[in-house]
């Protein structure tokens, strides 16, 4: 590991103030904020992460799960993804979130990971991890290897010729299907960005992964709301049956009146290269009737504009499944 | 795989072995601490080896205050195996995957292996160290032994030290809800079965 200088700001102004000396926010960072350290420090360690500075924002009072005026919540940034999920209100009103939340990583790594760390999380593909190899994300211009290489787990939707690497998040799926806004303090303004505009395609500049420039601090997420009478579910398939990242994920609100949807959000995790809404799905369920065909027509809406790899067409299939199985759990 | 004649017929523990073999660099490390590990005094640790930028913390580990000076870079478990010489926890992956470096930060069951020690600056850390002495087992540590949850031992403190933070988890009844929680501790020898078996009987006669 390289060695930084570790700093603990007095509030969230100083933070951001020190964050803003930064040559940017994206991948390469000399300065970065630290929460819980499992992405930051494990990437530290492999050197695929080397900043200068890093700034512990752990004592930053952004730890709350309030109820706001509108009936929604404000999540702060530093909240542990296990108090999260285990919220009362969470597991009530948005029990997709606490449902994908604990559906990843494992308990200690719950205990320390939080809500702006999650949201930032990295991809797990292995040539973005191993700085011996190419890699677009980690080093502009150097190549995907992935795109002839090691492509099981790697994504089928939002890729591009230069980056096919899969967004890792679980809670991030559920925020899509929440249309969760997260919210953010710079050095200029503060911002409330929705979830579906935070992260970027990779398109010919993966390396930047989120809307994040210099000094901007995520201090909380707000989710509208609840919606009354939807029934939410979260699905997860992966190698094995715990403490595994997804091949397929669905994060499914809907509901349901006389027999036919009426509202839908639908998304996806796994399969994209940001956590992945599906407008094309929810067109395709609201005013039809609740069956197994309908389902499964939605499902493969989703998929249509998916692009295998060399290794990864099977999550097609099993995304399409993984959908249609979870908006029938939720409408069962 | 037949015993090493060398060490067959000595009562001598291994750790005792590399204590007094283990090379002189080593040795000068350690020397500057204690190698007795629970009983270092601040001042034993503050007169340690200087090391060039380092920070001043204060670590509240198994109820006894330790007064270090750590390179910013030092996770929480090489400082706690390394500095403080509490070498109960042990490294396996040193990246979050594998468990066996589980420790309580405030009582939460964590990864040290991806914590900087900096980071919980006047926290209270309990490691395996903590839980039970050789005479007083912890519950949790005696039904490991009663049920052989382990074989060679080395994921067993971080095991035991997930097991004990479960017991406070909102955990279901079932043998699967076990194993869902524990599923973060990889055991190579396979002991699952045991472990399994230890934690639903402290669950049951706690």
């Amino acid at each position: 590991m390289h060695t930084f200088e570790f700093v603990r700001p007095a509030d969230s102004a100083a933070a951001v103030a020190t964050a803003a000396q930064a040559n940017t926010a994206q991948q390469g960072a000399d300065v970065r904020f630290v929460a819980g350290g499992t992405t930051l420090l494990d990437l530290m360690k492999l050197n695929v992460e080397t900043p200068a500075r890093v700034i512990d924002i752990n004592r930053l009072p952004l730890d709350k799960i309030e109820a706001r005026p509108d009936g929604g919540v404000k999540i702060g940034a530093t909240v542990r993804n296990a108090d999260l999920a285990h919220h009362p209100t969470v597991q009530r009103e948005y029990a997709v979130m606490s449902q994908a939340i604990l559906a990843g990583a494992s308990a200690q790594l719950r205990n320390m990971a939080t809500t702006a760390g999650n949201l930032l999380q990295r991809t797990r593909c292995v040539y973005f991890r191993d700085t011996a190899m190419p890699c677009n994300k980690r080093e502009p211009g150097t190549g995907c290897p992935a795109i002839t290489g090691t492509n099981c787990t790697l994504a089928v939707l939002g890729t591009s010729e230069h980056c096919i690497a899969t967004n890792p998040s679980d809670m991030c799926v559920a925020m899509a299907a929440l249309e969760a806004t997260v919210h953010v303090q710079g050095s200029k303004d503060t911002r409330a960005i929705p979830i579906g505009d935070f992260h970027l395609l990779p398109g010919s500049t993966p390396n930047r992964e989120t809307v994040l420039e210099p000094g901007d601090l995520i201090t909380h997420v707000t989710l509208p709301p609840p919606v009354a009478g939807s029934r939410q579910v979260y699905l997860k398939l992966r190698d094995r049956a715990s403490y595994e990242f997804a091949l397929a994920s669905a994060a499914v609100v809907i509901t349901v009146e006389a027999g036919n949807v009426t509202r839908a959000r639908v998304a996806l995790g796994g399969v994209g290269t940001k956590p992945w809404r599906s407008p094309e799905a929810e067109a395709a369920l609201v005013g039809q009737p609740v069956n197994q065909a309908n389902f499964r027509k939605a499902a493969e809406a989703a998929l249509r504009d998916a692009k295998p790899q060399s290794q990864n067409a099977f999550k097609i299939e099993l995304a399409t499944r993984c959908l249609t199985h979870a908006l029938q759990t939720a409408t069962a | 795989m037949r015993d090493n004649p060398q060490s067959g017929s000595s009562n001598l523990t291994r750790r005792a072995f590399l204590q007094t073999t283990g090379g002189t660099a080593a040795a000068a490390v350690i020397a500057g601490y204690s190698t007795s590990g629970q009983s270092a005094s601040p001042a034993e640790i503050a007169a340690g080896p200087k090391i060039e930028g380092a920070v001043p913390i204060t670590l509240r580990i198994n109820g006894k205050d330790r007064q270090l000076r750590v390179d910013p870079r030092t996770t929480l478990l090489d400082c706690i195996r390394e500095t403080v010489a509490l070498t109960g926890t042990k490294k396996g992956c040193d990246h979050g995957q594998c468990g066996a470096c589980t420790v309580h930060v405030n009582g939460r069951r964590v990864n040290s292996c991806l914590s900087l020690a900096l980071m919980h600056d006047g926290e209270e850390i309990t490691t395996i160290e903590g839980l039970g002495t050789p005479d007083a087992l912890h519950p949790m540590q005696a039904a490991f032994v009663a049920c052989d949850g382990y074989q060679c031992g080395y994921c067993t403190s971080g095991q035991i030290m997930s097991a004990v933070a479960l017991l406070k988890e909102p955990c279901g009844p079932d043998d699967a809800d076990v194993k869902e929680l524990m599923s973060g501790n990889i055991c190579r020898c396979g002991a699952y079965a045991n472990i399994v078996a230890a934690i639903q009987q402290v669950r049951k006669n706690p």
